[in-house]
């Protein structure tokens, strides 16, 4: 269309005022899409704070005045959760630390260090992101049930520790799971950026004679903590958000050992359909950790986004 | 064994102690080389990983070949591909197989489509970017789980927000998530409500790697800023957009978590089917490992003819 318009026609007054136009209507497409974005939430988050009634007489959106509002169905959905809350932490915290010290490791050896034959170990490296779970659920399901009952063996070990519950070892077998498969991505974050740290970091030390425990040790940890950041929070909050291994390995929502994630779908049911006051409170409080994260550190967050693609 | 007794040969002719520095030198070289020296970093991860991932993909594939279904042990002593069979000539099966392929195209091409939109929009001097851009992002933040509680909600026949909006401009309520001509429009709409974002900053990331005098040079030209965009900048993303190509290919291929959670139940709802959906159903509902376990392997073949080519491609580019 704007090819067919010769561009000499174009005197300066309409040139400022398409100008202007185009910026009015520029920044009412960033408008309109900062309403599809916050409208599901916005609709979630004011659906938690109202009545039943409220919810059945009003638009959803809108927030609650008058006799709506309430505080009960927050208070019940954290009631039904506050366990998971802490089921969930004791499984991401854990597991986010190993996976991260583990990934930035395999990316030094991988990439500040070179020798033959790296190619094909980072491929498989890179093979382990793309691989869906389901393609290894079967074996993982049958390998911690029968296998190797890890969580039987540390159950009793678990009652002894103050604190801690004996279901609690449940839990072990999961942080390992998400260990084993977060390690590829992890990987692949911090090597992309030892890749684009100077070459001749290593070299120089080398030179010095420096061991290649030292030179991670004294150059890379210290220079990568920026990147430890990125890394933390991006997987932290895949590890909490995560369902399908939780799912796979927890026998079920009613479990004691239930991570929060796994509760979300079967909260606020009876025989008369969803409770949407209920589910909307319980979404919310267990998105509210990784929000408050990614509100937090949301630079970090991109970040991590931007590398993953390669 | 030819070469190796040449060598030694060889060897003896310059004198046998001297043979035997050169094989200890080797050996010290060997140890001190970065290859070892470096192994425990990189194998420690591996050697987790691998067991998990590629022995899983065996274990997996072994099972698959089997008829184990139920309680007890998978016995491996009559070995065939009779469940890759049943999946293929299976109705629900293919059913499940070409709404997998609707579901990648569908949400890879739209997500794709409405990051790049977004970046050009962010990437157009605008004032608060930073803050629009967290916003634009801020589904990525929560788990499949929460976004389909979320979206559930919305599509609710009775009073969800997209019924307001449909009824406000005269139209009767639809059953979004339950006509299963649109469950699936619908699943797809949800899922790049989450993900356009993360498009979005990976074409952002590409934009302002781009050297800015490109943009001026074809202002001056009189070229307009769409076509400026059309025929100069977006040509150069190909880089990114694979990339984001990939991974969002990657979370769809994922969207288990979030149909389980729309329903709470291991069928998903009537047309959005997959087979991550049906992998799970038959062998942690019904008990069909075996068959289960067939599923998955296509699954993973389908996830490998993506990946492939991708890796093929950044070979070539030198990116790995």
């Amino acid at each position: 269309m704007s090819q067919s318009t010769p561009d000499t026609n174009i005197d300066v007054a309409s040139v400022v005022e398409d100008v202007n136009l185009r910026r009015i209507g520029h920044y009412t497409l960033i408008i309109f899409f900062l309403g599809f974005f916050l409208l599901p939430l916005v609709t979630g988050i004011m659906t938690a704070l109202k009545t039943n009634e409220a919810i059945a007489r009003t638009v959803p959106f809108m927030p609650p005045l008058g006799g709506g509002f309430t505080l009960a169905n927050l208070e019940y959905a954290f009631s039904q959760l506050s366990h998971a809350f802490i089921n969930s932490l004791l499984m991401a915290i854990p597991a986010t630390i190993i996976n991260v010290l583990l990934a930035s490791m395999a990316a030094f050896g991988l990439t500040m260090v070179k020798w033959r034959g790296q190619l094909v170990i980072l491929i498989l490296f890179l093979i382990g992101i793309f691989v869906p779970y389901q393609a290894v659920l079967v074996p993982l399901a049958r390998f911690w049930n029968n296998t190797f009952p890890l969580a039987d063996m540390l159950s009793p070990l678990f009652a002894g520790i103050p604190l801690l519950q004996s279901y609690h070892a449940d839990l072990v077998p999961l942080i390992i799971t998400h260990v084993a498969y977060g390690i590829p991505i992890c990987m692949i974050l911090f090597r992309s950026y030892y890749q684009s740290l100077p070459n001749s970091l290593v070299e120089a030390a080398k030179i010095d004679g420096a061991s290649i425990t030292k030179i991670y040790r004294r150059i890379i940890l210290p220079i990568s903590k920026p990147m430890f950041g990125v890394v933390f929070i991006y997987q932290f909050t895949q590890i909490y958000n995560e369902f399908l291994f939780s799912f796979t390995l927890v026998s079920s929502a009613s479990s004691p050992e239930a991570p929060v994630t796994l509760i979300i779908p079967a909260i606020g049911t009876s025989t008369s359909g969803i409770d949407f006051g209920i589910r909307m409170s319980a979404a919310f409080l267990a998105a509210l950790p990784t929000i408050i994260l990614y509100v937090a550190f949301a630079e970090q967050f991109a970040k991590g986004l931007e590398t993953e693609s390669g | 064994m030819a070469t190796h007794d040449t060598t030694e040969a060889t060897d003896s002719t310059t004198g046998p102690s001297k043979e035997v520095v050169t094989w200890k030198t080797k050996l010290r070289y060997f140890l001190n080389s970065d290859f070892v020296r470096s192994s425990p970093y990189w194998g420690i991860p591996f050697v987790l990983m691998g067991i998990a991932v590629y022995g899983g993909i065996g274990y997996n594939l072994a099972i698959s070949f089997t008829d184990y279904a139920g309680i007890g042990r998978p016995e491996f002593s009559n070995l065939s591909l009779e469940m890759y069979r049943t999946a293929l000539a299976d109705g629900s099966f293919r059913q499940a197989a070409f709404q997998n392929f609707v579901l990648l195209v569908g949400f890879t091409s739209v997500s794709l489509a409405l990051g790049l939109f977004l970046a050009v929009l962010l990437d157009y001097g605008i004032r608060y970017k930073e803050t629009i851009q967290t916003i634009y992002l801020l589904p990525m933040a929560l788990s499949f789980v929460v976004t389909a509680q979320v979206w559930l909600w919305m599509y609710s026949p009775g009073n969800g927000v997209l019924n307001v909006f449909v009824t406000a401009l005269g139209f009767g309520s639809i059953d979004w998530l339950g006509n299963p001509r649109i469950a699936l429009a619908a699943v797809i709409f949800a899922l790049v409500w989450q993900f356009s974002g993360y498009a979005m900053v990976v074409f952002l990331a590409g934009l302002q790697s781009l050297p800015s005098d490109q943009f001026e040079a074809a202002k001056v030209d009189g070229a307009s800023t769409a076509k400026t965009y059309i025929r100069i900048i977006i040509p150069q993303l190909k880089q990114a957009s694979v990339g984001a190509a990939v991974v969002l290919m990657l979370f769809a291929l994922k969207a288990f978590d979030f149909l389980y959670a729309i329903t709470g139940d291991y069928r998903p709802p009537n047309g959005t089917d997959i087979l991550a959906t049906l992998m799970v159903r038959e062998a942690f509902q019904y008990g069909q490992w075996a068959y289960g376990a067939a599923i998955a392997t296509m699954l993973l073949l389908l996830s490998l003819s993506v990946i492939a080519p991708y890796l093929v491609y950044q070979y070539r580019q030198g990116a790995l």
